[in-house]
């Protein structure tokens, strides 16, 4: 026992003269060791201390030296164990089993703070019909997961603790046992079976909907550039209509074909509103590069691919003010943000989706303004109309397929709208 | 099967009779151009960890980022110059650390650098050969693989910067240098380093196979290979399988970058200027890389998996749990990987159907999984668990297996994807079962035979800190990125200050930042330990760990040839660790079974009905002895 005194009385004083040997030569050490000594007698700025990066050097190698220093006095006591033929000193399988122990217990802690703490720092209750089916799903896996979580590694910990290495005794030697194995092989076959059955019929209730002909889905066109989105209102025909990424200039940025008549009334909007319990249909793609279309709040992803036109159905439950309402904030927003990797504004490229009642979407809606314009009529060898334009719809917007359209290619939008539409 | 061994063992005896005589190794063959397969292995093996550490000082790099958005370094402005203009890293800058700290992750460290060291130390030593089937080809792997590092390193100083269009470059970000200026030069630079790695790793894998297929000495058949080699072995055919596929798509790329081709490319304009390629998909490249990708994650994974259940063997002082169980979930996990690649692209708009089908696959291949987590757990089970630093490994390999694993089972549900997928719970994830769970699963390979390589130890107390602060801080780091995750926030964001929603995790990533800070800097007790041992360390035994793998009959000083003598001849299984009624708790695979008597059960002999007779006779024998005594 004295030994081990004698040993850490040695070490504290040689970190003792370690440290004033740092501070003799050292400025910054100095520094802050009078600052420590005097804090209340005068403030010394310690700020472009704290920013060089040689004082941090400095500390990781103050704390380099301390380790070794107690690496080598572990040494020393355990040669002295050695010499005075004694069982050696420290029993670090005995160490490690403890800390095993130990890091079951504090993780276990730390596994129930994460789940509570930043568990209610995730995203609020699912706002959409679907959102609330995957969330459910959700729920479940979690609840299976974490049980099968914390058993095994209490298992792997406790294990390790109880079976630490003992030279009296001998493993047992238990080499397979074919009952066993078909038990942990079929049990996790069968929960995994129940969570595919599951998954499976959560996903074709989103990606294979049925078209209520009493409730439409809302139709709206999203095109994503680098860094943003732009957004097409379908106008009073309900039909998004066609466009042709070789007619993009620089006034017609989208590369809406204005000779189809359907793209007369479309709208160019802000923000993204769409009115609450009404189905809403996305059709998504991309001008340049890869981007995602994530809208978190509704459980609503598909990426928007250059070429080829994405498209995702779901019906918002609950309105951006009574969700300001349930998350008790009142800034909450909803928003579309870029999930895939798409350059280096990708961090930034943000809308502001609101959802409202349907009285309310059809007010804001009618005051949007239209994506054609004079310069673009001219373009299009279309009559001109008298500025302001006003948002009512066109006369010659007269919805309905024409045969016109429908042969033509690049009109996905518009070909699966219309096989809505009939 | 067994003549070409013998034969092959025989040729082998002559040449290495004589063989030393008149080969006078030189500093460059010895130790540069090496042929042998223990120097190419710690070739391997420094390369990769030298790759490690830069790409782990990448990630704290965008780590210091994430943490402090708006403050500034002026330290990294003298190391980064015009990328980190006024301290602050830019966002095109962010964007290429992330690429580049995936790339060397994924291929240069956990690939290479795994399955390179491992294959290579250990498929000679376990299964009894000489050398690889062709050390030439195995020494072209090498240089293959060190080219390939030089030119990813080399695109940090090129104008444009490295590639930054993440790791998985999906085009068109990757194939238009207008979109991002990463997709320059770096650019190509990052596709001819993929091309000369996959070369590399092919020539490697052919080798590992026909080295495993064909050389192992007499009496070591398949069933009596350590797991580590099956790991290995599954290991090297799945890249075989999959690797030409990324070369196939990479070629495509460089088609569509430099000569004007348009398989990726369709539909594109850039501010108001059309291109003018027509008919190219981008959802193409996803499903070639994918193909390779996800079997590219096993490929990681499984030598830590080998790794890991030798090791846990050798320390339980238990054999393995369930071997055959543990070969087929390999081999299940295997076949399987090569049709789960689309559970990476269910939002990407392909047919929801094949959403369905993936969904199925990727959640069967949980079953392997859950089946070797079981017979870890069963094989400490009444273990005399000894804890040396490679066991530790081990015990927190599996225990990040597990965390990161049951995670998967979130993102394999093709429902849930839809709101996981690009999130940091996907970074979480795979940082855990993947990432953690590999590079603890290569550290248990480093301590576990580093006597084997340098013929000393390592000194285990260093061991153990690093393995502690390594564990805890891996913990700390990922363990909450779930949570971002689940409040859908994306990865690869450069900054989290843009969305009001985001800003509450702030203070998390500072949190995530520190305990990765601490984590890199328990690495220096690695690297010290590591490079001093080599030097300095304690001088080993021949058999330090009383193991019973073949590795451990060599001589402690390297050979040409490994084996002075004759190879020895294999009797038995590896994994007899405390058989009862054995004089020692471990018998090694050399030990003919007329040797062991006491210890033999009928099990042992597989049905050879005469090894059965002589078996019983001798126990009758022991018997009578026995009740003659008591009389």
């Amino acid at each position: 026992m004295s030994l081990k005194n004698l040993i850490s009385k040695k070490t504290f004083a040689g970190l003792a003269v370690m440290l004033t040997a740092f501070v003799n030569t050292t400025s910054v050490f100095a520094q802050e060791a009078a600052a420590a000594a005097a804090t209340t007698a005068k403030t010394v700025d310690m700020e472009p201390i704290y920013k060089s990066a040689l004082f941090y050097v400095l500390l990781f190698l103050l704390l380099c030296l301390f380790v070794a220093i107690v690496g080598k006095a572990i040494r020393v006591y355990e040669l002295t164990r050695t010499a005075q033929d004694k069982p050696e000193g420290i029993n670090w399988d005995t160490v490690n089993a403890v800390l095993f122990l130990l890091f079951l217990i504090v993780g276990l802690y730390g596994v129930y703070w994460e789940y509570t703490v930043h568990g209610k720092m995730i995203l609020p209750e699912a706002a959409s019909v679907d959102g609330a089916e995957i969330d459910k799903m959700f729920n479940i896996t979690l609840i299976l997961t974490t049980i099968v979580f914390i058993g095994t590694h209490i298992v792997l910990f406790l294990f390790s603790f109880f079976y630490k290495y003992n030279a009296n005794r001998r493993a047992y030697f238990y080499p397979h046992n074919n009952t066993i194995e078909k038990i942990w092989t079929i049990v996790p076959a069968l929960v995994l079976s129940v969570l595919v059955v599951m998954g499976f019929i959560t996903w074709r209730s989103i990606f294979y909907k049925v078209v209520d002909p009493n409730n439409k889905p809302l139709n709206i066109e999203v095109t994503a550039q680098q860094f943003a989105w732009y957004v097409r209102y379908p106008g009073a025909d309900g039909v998004v209509g066609m466009k042709n990424y070789k007619m993009v200039t620089g006034l017609n940025t989208l590369g809406i074909d204005f000779k189809d008549k359907n793209t007369l009334d479309d709208q160019n909007a802000e923000e993204i509103v769409i009115p609450v319990n009404k189905p809403v249909r996305f059709a998504i793609n991309s001008k340049d590069v890869i981007h995602g279309f994530y809208m978190p709040h509704f459980r609503v992803q598909i990426l928007a691919n250059p070429g080829m036109m994405t498209y995702f159905e779901f019906t918002p439950t609950i309105t951006t003010t009574d969700m300001q309402a349930k998350t008790n904030d009142p800034a909450f927003k909803y928003v579309l943000l870029c999930s895939q990797i798409c350059g280096s504004g990708h961090y930034n490229m943000q809308r502001t989706v609101r959802v409202v009642s349907q009285e309310e979407y059809e007010e804001w809606v009618v005051k949007q303004p239209t994506y054609i314009n004079n310069d673009l009529r001219k373009q299009f060898n279309l009559p001109v109309v008298a500025e302001p334009t006003t948002p009512a719809p066109a006369p010659e917007a007269t919805p309905g397929p024409g045969p016109d359209t429908l042969g033509t290619d690049s009109g996905a939008v518009r070909k699966t709208d219309l096989a809505k539409l009939n | 099967m067994s003549t070409i061994t013998l034969h092959d063992t025989h040729k082998h005896d002559g040449h290495d009779a004589h063989g030393h005589e008149h080969h006078k190794e030189t500093f460059l063959t010895k130790y540069v151009f090496s042929q042998d397969h223990k120097m190419i292995a710690k070739q391997f093996l420094i390369t990769g960890i030298i790759m490690a550490v830069i790409a782990m000082i990448l990630s704290i790099l965008f780590r210091l980022q994430l943490a402090w958005p708006d403050q500034s370094f002026p330290l990294l402005e003298t190391f980064l110059g015009k990328w980190a203009e006024g301290g602050r890293i830019k966002p095109e800058f962010y964007l290429a650390l992330v690429t580049i700290h995936g790339t060397i992750m994924v291929f240069f460290v956990l690939t290479a650098g795994l399955s390179g060291t491992f294959s290579n130390l250990l498929i000679p030593l376990q299964l009894g050969a000489r050398d690889m089937a062709s050390p030439l080809m195995n020494m072209l792997s090498y240089w293959l693989f060190l080219g390939a590092c030089l030119v990813m390193m080399g695109s940090f100083f090129v104008q444009t910067g490295p590639a930054s269009a993440g790791w998985t470059i999906y085009p068109p970000l990757s194939a238009l240098p207008k979109t991002i200026s990463g997709s320059g030069t770096g650019m190509t630079m990052w596709l001819i380093s993929m091309v000369m790695f996959v070369a590399s790793q092919l020539i490697g894998g052919i080798n590992y196979v026909s080295t495993i297929l064909n050389m192992r000495t007499k009496g070591m058949d398949l069933w009596k290979m350590p797991l580590t080699i099956w790991a290995l072995f599954l290991t090297a055919v799945l890249g075989i399988l999959s690797f030409p596929v990324l070369v196939a798509g990479v070629v495509l790329l460089i088609f569509d970058r430099s000569f004007g081709t348009s398989f990726y490319l369709s539909d594109i304009v850039i501010g108001s200027q059309v291109l003018p390629n027509e008919g190219g998909s981008p959802i193409l490249w996803q499903h070639l890389f994918w193909f390779l990708g996800h079997p590219e994650v096993y490929i990681v994974i499984m030598p830590a998996l080998g790794i890991s259940s030798e090791v846990i063997s050798v320390n339980s002082r238990k054999p393995i749990f369930g071997y055959h169980a543990m070969v087929y979930s390999l081999i299940g996990i295997m076949v399987l990987s090569f049709i789960v690649w689309g559970h990476h692209m269910f939002v990407t708009g392909m047919n929801p159907l094949l959403g369905g089908v993936f969904m199925i696959t990727t959640l069967i291949i949980a079953v392997p999984s859950a089946i070797k987590t079981f017979n870890y757990l069963a094989t400490l089970w009444r273990g005399n668990i000894r804890f040396t630093p490679a066991m530790l490994f081990a015990i927190g390999m599996v225990s990040f297996f597990i965390s990161g694993g049951l995670t998967g089972i979130f993102l394999g549900n093709a429902s849930l994807d839809i709101n996981l997928h690009n999130t940091y719970f996907v970074v979480a994830h795979f940082h855990l079962v993947m990432g953690s769970a590999a590079i603890f699963g290569m550290l248990a390979g480093v301590y576990h035979w580093f006597p084997k390589m340098f013929g000393r130890m390592m000194n285990p107390k260093l061991a153990f800190l690093h393995f502690w602060i390594t564990f805890a801080c891996a913990y700390l780091v990922f363990f909450p990125l779930h949570f971002l995750g689940l409040d859908g926030v994306p990865r690869r964001y450069y900054a989290f200050t843009e969305f009001e929603f985001m800003q509450k995790w702030v203070t998390v990533n500072v949190l995530v930042t520190w305990a990765a800070i601490v984590a890199a800097l328990a690495q220096v007790a690695f690297l010290f330990n590591f490079f001093y041992s080599i030097f300095k360390g304690k001088r080993t035994t021949q058999n330090p760990w009383s193991a019973n793998t073949l590795e451990w009959t060599t001589p402690v000083e390297h050979l040409h040839g490994n084996w002075p003598g004759e190879i020895p001849t294999v009797y038995r299984w590896p994994y007899d660790y405390s058989k009862p009624g054995a004089e020692e708790d471990f018998i090694p695979q050399t030990v003919p079974f007329s040797q062991t008597m006491s210890s033999n059960v009928p099990h042992d002999f597989d049905g050879n009905t005469e090894a059965e007779r002589i078996q019983e006779e001798w126990m009758a024998k022991q018997e009578k002895a026995e009740r003659e005594k008591v009389d």
